[in-house]
């Protein structure tokens, strides 16, 4: 048994932390096969249990040590279509890692970063597929073009079904194009991906809104039989504290907005960015990461505001690393009290420190405030990262489509069924902000139902 | 890609444009905006939709070229096509919800500017719906003042005040709302104010004095226009509010205009800042 991982190439951290190119570089072929070697093939597969997915783990992996890239990514792509995202972005330690028998010993196989290999090595290796299947004529809406959105359009497509997406704003992807930055998820994977949509006959229509441009009596008028609503999580959460309608405090779906879609930092764009050269980013999860990171490649010193420990920090493990080596200041067990100004600019982040006490219901620690621990941290602009809670373009919508308590779509069985006729929904519209491979679970689980109910 | 149809100067800084836009033209209510991004690499800016013609298909909008996008939409001619138009977006007019209730109430709208632009659509839908109102519109000078013929059409009276007194009365709007409640009588149930931040906030603090209920459509820094981003928000009653879905329109006497004002010079480099506060404060300062 081999305890440790074969290290996976990155571009050096002083180097990154002022480029947008992906940090990580990913396996070669020599050292897939070596990582591959690692895993034991375990028969009662614990690790394929962790995958939302359940992607035959030992099997893809089995053909890598075997060099047989093609079979390795054929076996794959009968479990996800989103391989090189997933591979990229999934939580794997908490999920199919956490699981891999190896962890007791040593280091778990690398799943992830197999799993991007073989992807990766299929969009170089492999044409895209142009069979456009003839389709039945039966068409279906997709509403959103994220990961839930894409995964839907693609099986309904190879189903042959007559599928169109519409996408709310100018460019496709959802999440993926505006909120995962380049150095993390580079544009060109999600630009491959929707084009193999495309060739498979799936179309698109973008600035298209559900419930403003389209509805559901007008998608009925048009001939949809069914539809399937991926829109995604909706407005960002703010504190509601003190200072924050001052200028320079943004939310993190706007800075990353304006840098990933609109590629702001980029002067011949036209949108324009206002990041100061000290940056207070709140919050723990991957968005505040990308954001805090993001804000560093703009020259910014970044300082990460977050309540509680590092241990509590929900972000993917590998991401608070490579923040952290690329000199994101995290400053943990501190909550903002109020945001301080001068001429109506943010001027700093009055602060308090935190201390854990005991779990609660939910087995999370408690935070309390220690009194008379108000601090201020001077910057010039505040980036919130504290989650997002429904749309309400979604919500109000007159008809019938019941919410759930958080306001979210409410789905009545495994495969996203709606209260509305021939509706169903996936991924964060459903259950507020999550991941990607929930949503792409989500939205092929639809499909399949979809497709047996208009068979 | 959306084919401009038509394109008309209305004075020296305001035009109009009909788009080719069926889907939006199809679906649009008074009170709502489309999001415009021009080419490849331009911005997404927020433009309110000032007409909508269902079976041409078409949409128009009044803009009024300030900086770097609308001038270059100013270059534009007939024929020639825009990249990206998203909409209808925001929440219609509250009168088109409320129509029964709305129908015996006298409504006093105030356009300044380019405020004519939403202005219009929404005396129009009344008027098509048997209900006609008085209009102000109120401009710096005569050539400012926009839409005036288009709007003596729909509306029932329509007064005009300009600053230097080269069209209608001389004086700001909210002299004319003086004048109107106080020296000629009129009642007003509801005020719905359109135009710049400025004009708004001085006719809410009017209108709370006199006990008018009174409406405003905020024009804050968008970016995707479907409530992904909170740039947009605003301060209504103490709660923060995304002008793109809950608004644009709100009730102006809880909206805190200092903070709208205040955030909408973020993208202003701070030596301009003085500039543009100057600029608008001559107009439609009451
Ligand atoms: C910055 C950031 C980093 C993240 N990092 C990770 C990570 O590392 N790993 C991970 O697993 N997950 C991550 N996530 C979460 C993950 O991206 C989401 O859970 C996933 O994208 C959800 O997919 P979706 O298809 O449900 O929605 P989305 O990806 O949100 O797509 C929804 C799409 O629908 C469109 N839309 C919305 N309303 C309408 C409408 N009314 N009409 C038409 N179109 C509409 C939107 O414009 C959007 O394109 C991250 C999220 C963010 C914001
Ligand atoms: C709901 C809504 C409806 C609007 N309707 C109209 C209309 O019908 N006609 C019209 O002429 N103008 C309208 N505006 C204002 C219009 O969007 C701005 O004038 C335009 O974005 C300016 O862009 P620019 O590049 O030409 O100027 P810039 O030099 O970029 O900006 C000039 C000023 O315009 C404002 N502005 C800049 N970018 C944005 C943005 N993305 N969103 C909002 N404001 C911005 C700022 O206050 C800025 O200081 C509306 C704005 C909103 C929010
Ligand atoms: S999809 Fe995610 S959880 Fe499943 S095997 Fe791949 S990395 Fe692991
Ligand atoms: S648990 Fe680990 S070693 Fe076992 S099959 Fe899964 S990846 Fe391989
Ligand atoms: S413009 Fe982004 S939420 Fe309103």
């Amino acid at each position: 048994m081999i305890l440790e991982r074969i290290k996976v190439r990155e571009q050096d951290p002083k180097v990154r932390s002022t480029n947008f190119e992906e940090v990580c570089l990913g396996y070669n072929e020599a050292e897939a096969v070596e990582e591959a070697k690692r895993c034991l093939g375990c028969k009662s597969k614990p690790c394929v249990s962790k995958c939302p997915v359940a992607i035959d783990i030992p099997e893809f992996i089995k053909y890598i040590k075997e060099e047989n890239f093609e079979m390795a990514s054929e076996e794959l792509f009968k479990h996800t279509s989103l391989g090189a995202v997933c591979g990229r972005v999934c939580p794997q330690e908490v999920q199919c890692e956490s699981k891999c028998v190896l962890s007791h010993k040593g280091e778990a196989v690398a799943i992830g970063k197999l799993e991007r290999f073989v992807a990766d090595w299929h969009r170089k290796n492999k044409p895209a597929s142009t069979t456009v299947r003839e389709n039945s004529g039966k068409k279906v809406a997709v509403i959103g073009s994220g990961p839930a959105g894409l995964s839907c359009a693609g099986d309904l497509a190879k189903k042959g079904f007559d599928v169109t997406v519409f996408e709310a704003l100018h460019e496709l992807g959802g999440v993926l194009t505006y909120g995962i930055p380049e150095f993390r998820l580079p544009k060109e994977i999600v630009k491959h991906e929707i084009n193999n949509l495309k060739s498979i006959g799936v179309k698109f229509e973008k600035n298209v809104v559900f419930g403003r441009t389209i509805n559901f009596q007008s998608l009925e008028e048009e001939g949809f039989e069914s539809l399937f609503i991926a829109s995604g999580a909706g407005l960002p959460k703010f504190l509601g504290i003190e200072g924050e309608g001052l200028n320079g405090v943004f939310s993190a779906n706007e800075f990353l907005t304006r840098a990933n879609l609109m590629r702001a930092f980029d002067d011949e764009y036209e949108t324009p960015m206002q990041i100061g050269n000290k940056v207070a980013v709140v919050g723990g999860g991957n968005v505040a990461m990308d954001a805090a990171r993001t804000a560093l490649r703009l020259g910014a010193e970044v300082y990460l505001i977050y309540r509680r420990t590092e241990k509590e920090l929900p972000a993917r493990v590998e991401e608070v690393h490579h923040a952290k080596e690329e000199g994101v200041k995290f400053v943990f067990l501190t909550n903002p009290a109020e945001i301080t100004g001068e001429d109506g600019w943010v001027k700093g982040v009055k602060c308090t420190k935190m201390q854990l006490g005991e779990p609660d219901d939910s087995g999370r620690c408690r935070v309390s405030t220690i009194e008379g621990s108000e601090h201020i941290i001077e910057v010039d602009s505040v980036i919130m990262a504290l989650g997002t809670r429904a749309n309400p373009i979604i919500t109000e919508l007159k008809n019938d489509l019941e919410l759930n308590e958080w306001n979210n779509i409410k789905v009545f069985n495994d495969n996203g069924k709606t209260s509305a006729k021939n509706t169903y929904a996936g991924g964060d519209a459903v259950t507020g902000a999550a991941t990607v491979i929930l949503a792409m679970g989500a939205g092929r689980k639809s499909a399949q139902e979809i497709a047996n109910n208009l068979a | 890609m959306y084919r401009i149809v038509k394109k008309k100067q209305l004075s020296e800084k305001i035009f109009l444009m009909n788009i080719e836009a069926p889907r939006i033209a199809k679906s649009a209510l008074p009170g709502q905006f489309v999001i415009i991004k021009l080419h490849e690499k331009g911005e997404r800016i927020p433009l309110t939709i000032a007409d909508y013609d269902r079976e041409e298909g078409t949409v128009s909008i009044v803009v009024q070229a300030v900086g770097g996008s609308t001038q270059r939409m100013e270059t534009m001619n007939e024929g020639d096509h825009i990249m990206d138009i998203a909409g209808p977006l925001g929440k219609p007019s509250d009168f088109i919800e409320e129509f029964e209730e709305m129908k015996d109430k006298k409504i006093l709208f105030v356009a300044g500017g380019v405020g004519s632009a939403p202005v219009y659509p929404q005396v129009k839908w009344l008027h098509e719906h048997g209900m006609d109102t008085d209009v102000i519109i109120g401009g710096r000078s005569a050539d400012l003042v926009i839409l005036k013929e288009e709007m003596s059409k729909v509306a029932n009276e329509v007064y005009v005040a300009t600053d230097d007194g080269s069209l209608g009365m001389k004086g700001r709007v909210t002299d004319m709302i003086d004048h109107l409640v106080k020296v000629e009588g009129k009642k007003y149930d509801l005020v719905i104010a359109i135009g710049p931040l400025i004009m708004m906030k001085f006719v809410a603090l009017q209108t709370k004095e006199l006990g008018i209920s009174t409406v405003v459509s905020m024009n804050p820094i968008m970016v995707d226009g479907t409530g992904m981003c909170g740039a947009c928000r605003v301060t209504v009653g103490d709660k923060i509010k995304f002008a793109c879905v809950d608004g644009p329109e709100f009730d102006g006497h809880l909206v805190d205009f200092d903070e709208a004002m205040r955030r909408s010079t973020t993208y202003k480099e701070k030596e301009k800042l003085q500039q543009f506060k100057a600029e608008e404060c001559q107009c439609h300062r009451g």
